[in-house]
């Protein structure tokens, strides 16, 4: 058999294809994570446990309400989003005066009491969480069996990516959105409630972590230490990328997810470091990140 | 000149002495026994606080004293970090008299414990840890090794698959020290017993997508998946293999090397049926069994793993060697624990080898279809019984450098 590198090509598109998969997940995450700081300028480290929260969510329907998957993916990230505007309204909004750093402190507080309670609760094995009848088997592409779930999980967080950076770029209400952060005052001199935006824009980022939520379930163990294995990663992405930037946000979650996957083929010990040493890199080079501006 | 240093001499064996003298009773008025294991991570289910729970078990068995002293019981979180786990363990037997380490799974962590106590000639009775270099060429006087290893595993588990047919193997390894030796251990038997290893992948501890790994193993034609690894990894790469359909298509099978209670009842019998393991203990196999797990099941809402249910064994042992030899000294109560058979709820007639193994039988299971299980932790099928002889190694064979 030819190789490429010295790696067969069937692992070598396999192992693209999951990080593609991986890079999904990366990217909606991160995607909430910039859209809330390039808002709020906030750094939300309770993204990690909001999307353990939304995984929490889905499960908890499934096994007290009987409720499936398709539902689940509506209805627990609008309680993921609840609970989102109740923190921005009752903690955050008291915090924008102050630095960054106060904002930072309380949404990691936050993130360690929504995991302490769920790991008390709940053990740290995880819950079982069934693949929706709909998705279960998978396709036989020659070079590597794809579960179906996964290609579902691939488009649905493209649909959602492409989605959210229309609304935000191309929309009169993104216009507005990006209009109230650049000056908020003169925004508000305009009728436009300001506030409210805001708290909608933090519903709606944690929302997003909630979807993402919703979307592992099926693929990794409902744990409560689901979202701080990924959220150190995702920052990283977000860094990388340019805090605030969304196309950077995307971008580079889909980008990582690839390298991460290649990392795998040539060099597995090193795959969950990759991540950091190019996050290195890229801040010696660019220290306003690839996508980001310099403030 | 001669006469003073002769004055000094008499006076230091008399220091000697009365230290000696001493010896007869508890140090520091109270027996503490410390539990030090991962109290928050991907090993918190096996041992964790349950194992507290079970330790307690042991100490009101015997009225919460020992030679009229009372016993008292701590515990902390090591949180997979060797630096943590060796500092607190030195913290606990300096500052705070601790006499006993128990659980300490992690066997990067347990080497590091196993340095400690071997310096401070404290017992270290070892659950939670696997690597069969505890009792091999890290071995300490007061190191006691219990519930299983990884050479019983490999025993166990690899035999009986070459056997059944699985010639060709491809590891999945947690790349740790853990990981290494139950795949140089596991190797070793499947070779011993006539099958091959085609290969193996390292990956690291904690993954969270084992996908690309699995790939590499299905791409390698092995007959049999060897999971190196253990509690959330195992659960991850168990589901996710079924999820990329391994297993389904029949061409090759899962081993997992090294499966606790409490990861099947996480992944479900509709995604482990079938998984073949080797265990030292499990609750449903004679009554006394039954009736210790139930009580403990009663304190804590879940049926006990070897891990849980060997701490208690261990510091049972341990508060009868006390009790016998009449203090809590490290080195004599560990020379007592060796004499003394251990016959409990754990094990039949288990004896306790030089370099502290406690050989004891293992049990080959299979995890039952959804259909077979009558309820919940209805999980296992014994199948046979590994003798403790043939399951552990020799004292010879252990490579330790104690005398024996």
């Amino acid at each position: 058999m030819s190789t490429i590198f010295g790696i067969p090509p069937q692992a070598l598109f396999g192992q693209l294809l999951l990080g593609l998969i991986n890079g999904s997940f990366y990217a909606l995450l991160s995607l909430g994570l910039a859209v809330i700081f390039g808002m709020l300028n906030v750094i939300n480290f309770a993204h990690g446990a909001l999307y353990m929260l939304g995984a929490f969510v889905a499960w908890l329907l499934l096994t007290t309400a009987g409720i499936g998957y398709w539902w689940a993916l509506l209805l627990a990230p609008l309680v993921v989003g609840a609970f989102g505007v109740v923190l921005e309204k009752t903690l955050l909004s008291r915090l924008y005066k102050l630095d960054h750093l106060y904002g930072l402190l309380l949404t990691f507080g936050l993130a360690l009491i929504v995991e302490g309670a769920f790991r008390h609760f709940y053990g740290v094995s995880g819950q079982p969480y069934p693949i929706p009848d709909l998705l279960r088997g998978g396709q036989n592409l020659g070079f590597m069996f794809l579960p179906n779930y996964r290609g579902w999980v691939v488009v649905a967080s493209l649909v959602v990516c492409l989605a959210t950076w229309y609304a935000i770029e191309r929309t009169k209400l993104g216009a507005y959105l990006r209009a109230a952060t650049e000056n908020p005052v003169l925004v508000q001199a305009f009728g436009i409630n300001v506030p409210l935006m805001i708290t909608a824009t933090y519903g709606f980022g944690v929302a997003l972590a909630g979807l993402a939520g919703v979307l592992a379930a099926p693929i990794y163990q409902v744990s409560p230490l689901m979202g701080s294995n990924l959220i150190i990663v995702v920052f990283a992405v977000v860094v990388i990328g340019g805090m605030g930037s969304i196309l950077g946000a995307v971008l580079t979650g889909y980008g990582l997810g690839l390298l991460e996957g290649l990392t795998k083929v040539f060099y597995p010990e090193a795959s969950n470091i990759v991540v950091f040493v190019i996050m290195a890199v890229v801040l010696l080079i660019k220290p306003a990140g690839l996508f980001g501006r310099e403030r | 000149m001669i006469a003073r240093l002769l004055a000094g001499a008499a006076l230091a064996a008399l220091a000697v002495g009365s230290a000696q003298a001493q010896q007869g009773k508890i140090s520091g008025d109270v027996v503490k026994i410390g539990v030090l294991n991962d109290r928050s991570g991907l090993y918190a289910d096996l041992g964790g606080e349950g194992s507290v729970v079970a330790v307690r078990m042991a100490v009101e068995e015997v009225g919460g004293k020992i030679l009229g002293k009372p016993i008292e019981v701590i515990a902390a979180d090591h949180q997979n970090k060797p630096d943590i786990g060796s500092n607190l363990s030195r913290e606990w037997i300096d500052r705070d008299g601790v006499d006993v380490i128990v659980d300490v799974p992690n066997s990067g962590v347990a080497l590091a414990v196993q340095e400690v106590t071997r310096e401070k000639k404290t017992i270290f009775l070892m659950q939670g840890p696997a690597t069969s270099r505890l009792t091999g060429d890290a071995c300490s006087p007061t190191g006691f090794h219990w519930a299983y290893d990884t050479r019983a595993l490999a025993v166990g588990t690899g035999q009986a698959i070459v056997k059944e047919g699985g010639k060709s193997w491809f590891f999945l390894t947690a790349d740790y020290a853990f990981g290494h030796q139950l795949e140089t251990d596991t190797a070793a038997q499947v070779k011993k017993a006539g099958g091959t290893v085609v290969g193996a992948v390292r990956a690291p501890l904690n993954t969270a997508d084992f996908s690309s790994f699995l790939l590499q193993a299905q791409s390698s034609g092995a007959q049999v998946i060897g999971l190196a690894n253990a509690g959330g990894d195992t659960i991850t790469s168990i589901k996710q293999a079924s999820e990329f359909g391994l297993t389904q298509s029949g061409q090759q099978k899962l081993a997992g090397l090294l499966i606790f209670l409490s990861d099947v009842h996480a992944l479900g019998l509709q995604v482990a049926q079938d998984l073949v393991l080797t265990t030292g203990f499990y609750w449903d196999m004679d009554d006394e069994k039954r009736a210790w797990s139930e009580k403990y099941k009663a304190k804590t809402g879940k049926m006990p793993t070897m891990v849980q249910a060997g701490s208690y064994s261990s510091v049972k042992h341990y508060l009868k060697a006390i009790e016998a030899a009449g203090t809590d000294d490290g080195p004599t109560v560990a020379a007592k624990m060796k004499e003394m058979p251990v016959n409990d709820m754990f094990a039949k007639n288990g004896k306790i080898l030089p370099n502290g193994r406690m050989v004891h039988d293992m049990y080959l299971a299979r995890v039952k279809k959804p259909s077979e299980s009558k309820g919940p932790w209805d999980y296992y099928e014994i199948i046979r019984t590994i003798p403790g002889d043939e399951a552990f190694a020799t004292m010879a064979e252990s490579g330790c450098k104690l005398p024996g």
